[in-house]
């Protein structure tokens, strides 16, 4: 498409409009969860960034993965936090500033964390577009494959800090 | 036989006539998910109608007769009735919170929906991860609870919030279990090949009978009572206990957004069979669905035959059982029904690695299924009897009077 000013737009295809939609609700939803007043809205607002990071995940077919952060971060991590703020009495009621005495340094940080990244993503040698990748059940068979021996050592590990996590909350809980 | 998906088929159409490829899937997808979605919530009406005439007539009552041939449109009456409601938010409640959970409550259910296969090629998406997203969405209905609980600004709202968070996290473990060994059998999480699997061919003509349930009856069985629990239904109802407690997480609503929590409830129960007759009891699987053209239709009514006979069953639970108290869940949940799909789950991983011919493990399986559940029933049943003895005695007089004075241990005082 030819604007008066002589600037080329490129109109996009389907896809591409609808991963404009995705990636705009995911982006506005992480903007809120910074800067909602009430703690109880930020939970909500970061679940909606959650599935905005599944639909990213739909685009780059990964199924597989959409579902997975689903499930483990709409199913578990996002009830978790909004269990920590509905048991955190005073932040229940009060309205919480989104700003604090260190605002300054930690958008310092913020900006230098976000360079980092997009160094990285610059530097990294992405699969050029049409390039044949490995998808559907055989890249989930191969994943289960992957964790029972190449990284068999970070999955036991992983399962016995769960374990350990989940014998503490039982001592915490049970009755003396 | 070959399976054409209805979307290939009707796209491949639409771009005959003329239409550029993404407009057409775009105007296949768009069309296929309002059928579903409008089938979804108006079978709602057909499922309370059966829930109200199968309660009725086991309590000994004809039920609703009135509205309508056999009290049919009692329920569109209700609905009326709902929608002229006042709508009420309460004091102070958190407006966003309140005003979403039954719409994400409903959105949870209905996109179930689009990964069941109702016959032969009729699937909205034969999605590759489907069974694990059948145990994703679930969250989205519990996510919908809490915020309706946290919503309304009432602390019985809020609490029985926490206490749908608690059951359902519970007993999305055994459900999750039961699901994966039917996964564990077949080798697919795809419901399309988890039901192909499911036929019995005999002589060259497809019986549909290799029901995956046949093979694997505890796994069912644990399927089953878990997505009870799912779906909030009777023996695990005690979220809402309409008789005793306040109606639970959507107290403070009124109106068509309670509407909305009665039919995501309704649906859920219905889709949660929907998903143990896919996976367990043969999906459209039955004698005759390999015949060229009136297979698919066969298929549909097989499937549809059996969704309903499982949601009669639930309703025959609904409608016999006393509702269990939250200790008793959760017991029920965590000390018998996650050690035995455990159980399960090992033998039958152990089983398939058999050097053996897989009829031979089938039948393994299926003394596995059995020896566990004897297991596990005998350790219940001495539980039990020891439990009646001991609560018993704490209510004999004699006993009682030796227990406030000695107080020994297991007298209550």
């Amino acid at each position: 498409m030819q604007l008066p000013l002589g600037i080329e737009v490129p109109i996009p295809t389907f896809e591409q409009f609808v991963f404009i939609q995705v990636a705009l609700l995911t982006a506005v939803a992480a903007l809120a969860v910074v800067t909602s007043r009430n703690l109880f809205h930020s939970a909500l607002a970061l679940t909606l960034t959650f599935f905005g990071v599944a639909g990213v995940y739909i685009f780059l077919e990964a199924e597989f993965l959409a579902v997975s952060q689903v499930l483990v971060y709409v199913g578990a991590i996002a009830m978790l936090i909004a269990f920590a703020i509905m048991l955190t009495r005073s932040m229940m009621f009060g309205r919480t500033s989104p700003l604090n005495n260190q605002w300054g340094k930690s958008s310092l940080f913020a900006i230098l964390f976000f360079s980092a990244l997009l160094a990285f993503a610059r530097a990294t040698p992405w699969p050029a577009a049409g390039e044949e990748v490995v998808a559907d059940e055989a890249l989930i068979g191969q994943l289960g494959r992957e964790f029972v021996t190449t990284y068999v050592i970070a999955f036991e590990v992983l399962g016995l800090l769960l374990l350990v996590a989940l014998v503490g909350a039982v001592m915490l809980a049970r009755d003396r | 036989m070959q399976v054409t998906q209805w979307s290939e088929a009707l796209s491949g159409w639409l771009m005959g006539l003329g239409l550029p490829g993404w407009a057409a899937i775009f105007l296949v997808y768009a069309v296929g998910s309002f059928i579903l979605i409008n089938y979804g919530m108006l079978s709602v009406l057909l499922l309370i109608w059966i829930t109200r005439k199968a309660i009725s007539r086991i309590q000994d009552r004809i039920g609703p007769n009135r509205v309508g041939k056999y009290g049919l449109l009692q329920t569109v009456a209700d609905a009326a009735k709902l929608l002229s409601k006042e709508d009420i938010t309460p004091y102070e409640a958190d407006k966003i919170a309140y005003n979403l959970s039954p719409i994400l409550s409903v959105f949870g259910v209905l996109m179930l929906l689009a990964v069941i296969p109702f016959a032969p090629g009729l699937t909205g998406v034969d999605l590759n991860v489907a069974a694990l997203y059948v145990v994703a969405l679930g969250s989205i209905g519990i996510m919908a609870a809490l915020m309706a609980g946290w919503g309304s600004n009432n602390k019985y709202a809020l609490l029985a919030g926490f206490r749908v968070v608690a059951q359902l996290l519970s007993y999305e473990i055994p459900l999750v279990l039961a699901i994966l060994t039917a996964v564990l059998l077949t080798g697919s999480m795809r419901f399309g090949q988890i039901v192909e699997m499911q036929s019995l061919h005999v002589a060259g003509f497809n019986l549909g009978l290799g029901w995956l349930g046949i093979v694997m009856p505890g796994a069912l069985i644990v399927f089953f009572v878990s997505s009870l629990a799912e779906a909030e239904l009777t023996p695990f109802d005690l979220l809402e206990a309409e008789s005793e407690l306040i109606a639970g997480f959507h107290i403070e609503y009124s109106g068509m957004k309670f509407a909305m929590f009665f039919l995501a409830q309704f649906l859920n129960a219905w889709i949660l069979g929907a998903v143990a007759v896919t996976l367990f009891l043969g999906g459209w699987q039955g004698p005759g669905v390999g015949l060229p053209v009136i297979g698919p239709i066969l298929g549909l009514g097989y499937f549809m035959i059996k969704v309903y006979g499982v949601y009669v069953l639930q309703q025959w639970i609904r409608g016999t059982f006393p509702r269990i108290r939250i200790d008793q869940m959760m017991y029920f949940a965590w000390k018998v029904l996650v050690p035995l799909m455990i159980g399960l789950i090992v033998a039958q991983a152990i089983i398939q690695k058999l050097p053996t011919p897989v009829a031979i493990q089938y039948v393994l399986i299926f003394i596995a299924n059995v020896g566990v559940m004897a297991v596990v029933a005998y350790v219940l049943q001495k539980y039990f009897r020891e439990e009646q003895i001991r609560t018993k005695r704490s209510f004999e007089p004699t006993s009682l009077i030796g227990g406030m004075q000695v107080s020994e241990k297991g007298t209550m005082y």
